[in-house]
């Protein structure tokens, strides 16, 4: 199956999305994202490429993933029929493969060698490290520490799969600070590096090539809910980070009108606490900024300084977000809300109970929403979850919030 | 009565001129507002202007700065642990313009908290407190209108960028759309102090030259002794040194004010 580009107004040539995007980088990069822009045009048209990139998901990734009628949380709910698209049972148990997979066979193709990637759960890091592996690529990811003693279990499948996991120390020590490393690298290194960015943010291309690579998601996923529940969901719910797997699934959905997309940020302790990661729900820190290179919804001070962020879940915590979503928000074609980490913890152990899934905790903030809206919608109504990714790398953190 | 000096992108075309007429280039230390403290941040640019120094690029910090190397950004770090907001910087450019500092001052920050602060509001208020332009290391040209825009009509010098991995058309653009100078960044990378200066320097610095026109290049990223200032002084019709002077004054405003004395020294 092949990957159309090109297929929506958005981005436009300057790689904005209404009034979001752009490329607000140091010039340093400007040249090479230029030859990126154009190396993906020309990959994208090229069947070979794309074939080898299906190819590579039909006999490694492990794609189509299957969708998974929730029959006995449905059940519980009392209300609409939930299904879920098993992102987790992707190879690497996320589908962060989708993209770090078509983002290395462009790196290999462009003659570079050397991969660096950020990582916040530690899921991008993993994809990207096996990606690079696969291809002979050497692979750097950059972590917060913070987030690597959250996260340990990845650290070290990193290691096993013979990447570098470099730790940064600067800032709030999570994945907006990675990023800050890896910008830092690509920049002393731009001849040679590859700068694989594992979400739909960052300068243009990145938001509109992570968008391209995850939009097998809702393809794979639009034709499944046809074929097992007769028509199309009501609406589709995806947990936001910076926005990848949400992009991946609305992007096939996008002009079925009659399909809700639903976002769910992170709410960490409460919209009122201030301690969460939700860009859209809380005027007073989440306004229109620039950070790592995007005109988008960030959480800031009053004098613009990047805020900390707070969720359990690493994927999630994030002062910024894919400006697609800020786009798809503003034209409301898409509805964006969070859920809170006692609602995400409550749902992934729903989720476990009931359908013998442990979902990650960044997809068990779009379960705690479907848990949310079922029960208030007929029996005959779909919705599509979008599982982004397994729950086993979140066991240590579960088991102390839970005081297992 | 204090003299009514030109102020904006005319000081900045006269502080070239000047340097050209004494047959070097023009040194423009980097020094953040904040660090080590608010109040001796101030004290240490007024030092610095002491010396002889012919401009100054006032830093303003942000809590990500993605073209700094470490020890601007735990500088920066620091002014921000101790209340350095953008108002904070503005304030203390007029507080140096009232102790009678009059070298051109040109602004250095992040776009954030500039649009947070307002884009045009914040060219008003920079103007007003008498800095004299402004550079933003996180905005291309095709970003940078409104910057542009205003800086023109007020009259303030807008500065864009160059990189050893600008194509021709980038230089072609950069030349067209920069005021006051063209800042090249001498490597690929971030901010720091290094060693040696990039052995391709000249024949980057050649193939830029060719390029610009009448327009001063500004050569900043990594220079970080007299010697260097000299070597660059002969190339360029400016430079920017910056980390070396923030590591040295965590030493004091001395240490960081002898370092401003010996470059000045190198490159008469
Ligand atoms: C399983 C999983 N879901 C979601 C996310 C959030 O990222 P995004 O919003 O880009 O999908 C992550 C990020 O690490 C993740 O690991």
């Amino acid at each position: 199956m092949l990957i159309e580009t090109n297929t929506t107004n958005v981005p436009d040539a300057r790689g904005y999305y209404g009034d979001f995007g752009g490329r607000y980088v140091p010039e340093t990069l400007i040249p090479a994202l230029d030859e990126l822009i154009a190396a993906y045009n020309e990959a994208m048209a090229d069947a070979a490429f794309q074939n080898r990139l299906a190819h590579l998901h039909a006999t490694y990734t492990g794609r189509p993933t299957p969708i998974s009628y929730a029959a006995r949380l449905s059940e519980q709910l009392g209300g609409a029929q939930i299904y879920l698209k098993r992102e987790d049972l992707a190879h690497t148990g996320a589908h962060k493969i989708n993209n770090a997979l078509g983002q290395a066979l462009l790196a290999q193709r462009m003659g570079k060698q050397r991969i660096v990637a950020e990582t916040g759960a530690g899921q991008h890091g993993v994809a990207s490290a096996t990606a690079s592996a696969l291809l002979g690529l050497e692979c750097i990811v950059y972590m917060g520490s913070v987030d690597m003693a959250r996260q340990q279990p990845n650290v070290f499948r990193m290691k096993l799969l013979g990447a570098e996991v470099r730790p940064v120390e600067s800032g709030s020590k999570t994945l907006k600070d990675a990023i800050n490393e890896a910008i830092r690298d690509w920049v002393t290194n731009v001849r040679t590096t590859f700068y694989l960015l594992g979400s739909a943010l960052g300068p243009h291309p990145y938001p509109m090539m992570v968008r391209d690579f995850q939009s097998v998601i809702g393809t794979e996923a639009r034709r499944q809910i046809i074929a097992m529940a007769g028509k199309l969901p009501d609406a589709c719910i995806a947990c936001v980070g910076g926005g990848s797997n949400a992009i991946g699934m609305f992007h096939a959905f996008r002009n079925d009108a009659s399909v809700e997309l639903i976002g769910v940020e992170a709410g960490g302790c409460g919209i009122n606490s201030h301690q969460h990661a939700s860009r859209f729900a809380d005027p007073s820190v989440g306004r229109m900024g620039v950070l790592h290179g995007a005109r988008s919804f960030v959480m800031q001070t009053p004098d613009g300084q990047i805020a900390d962020t707070h969720s359990i879940s690493a994927g999630l915590d994030y002062a910024s977000v894919g400006p697609e979503h800020a786009y798809l928000r503003q034209t409301e074609r898409a509805f964006y809300t969070s859920a809170t980490d006692e609602e995400a913890l409550s749902a992934l152990q729903s989720l476990a109970q009931t359908e013998g899934i442990i979902p990650a905790l960044e997809s068990a903030h779009a379960v705690a929403e479907a848990i949310k809206r079922a029960p208030t919608m007929p029996k005959d109504a779909v919705l599509l979850v979008n599982l982004s990714g397994r729950g086993d790398k979140d066991l240590d953190t579960v088991m102390k919030a839970l005081k297992l | 009565m204090q003299q009514a000096h030109v102020r904006g992108l005319s000081a900045v075309q006269a502080m070239f001129e000047a340097a050209k007429r004494a047959e070097r280039a023009a040194f423009m230390p980097y020094f953040p507002i904040g660090y080590p403290t608010i109040a001796e941040s101030i004290e240490i640019i007024a030092a610095l202007a002491q010396t002889g120094v012919d401009g100054f690029e006032i830093g303003i910090p942000f809590s990500d700065p993605l073209a700094d190397g470490p020890v601007i950004q735990a500088a920066t770090q620091t002014a921000l642990e101790n209340g350095t907001t953008v108002r904070v910087c503005l304030d203390a450019v007029r507080q140096l313009r009232e102790r009678g500092v009059q070298q051109p001052m040109m602004m250095m920050g992040y776009l954030n908290p500039l649009i947070a602060y307002g884009v045009e509001q914040f060219v008003l208020d920079a103007k007003a407190a008498g800095a004299d332009g402004l550079i933003v290391p996180d905005m291309p040209p095709e970003e940078g209108a409104e910057f542009a825009e205003t800086c023109a009509r007020e009259g303030m010098a807008m500065v864009f960028f160059l990189a050893p991995t600008s194509s021709p058309e980038r230089i072609a653009l950069v030349a067209q759309v920069a005021t006051g100078f063209i800042y090249v960044v001498s490597l690929t990378g971030v901010t720091g102090a290094r060693s040696e200066l990039p052995p391709d320097l000249t024949a980057f610095l050649e193939r830029v030259k060719g390029a610009v026109g009448n327009m001063p290049l500004v050569l900043g990223f990594g220079i970080s002794t007299p010697e260097q200032a000299k070597m660059v002084s002969a190339q360029v019709d400016g430079f920017i040194v910056g980390s070396v002077l923030v590591k040295a004054a965590s030493n004091g405003a001395a240490a960081a004010r002898d370092l401003a004395a010996r470059i000045v020294e190198a490159i008469r």
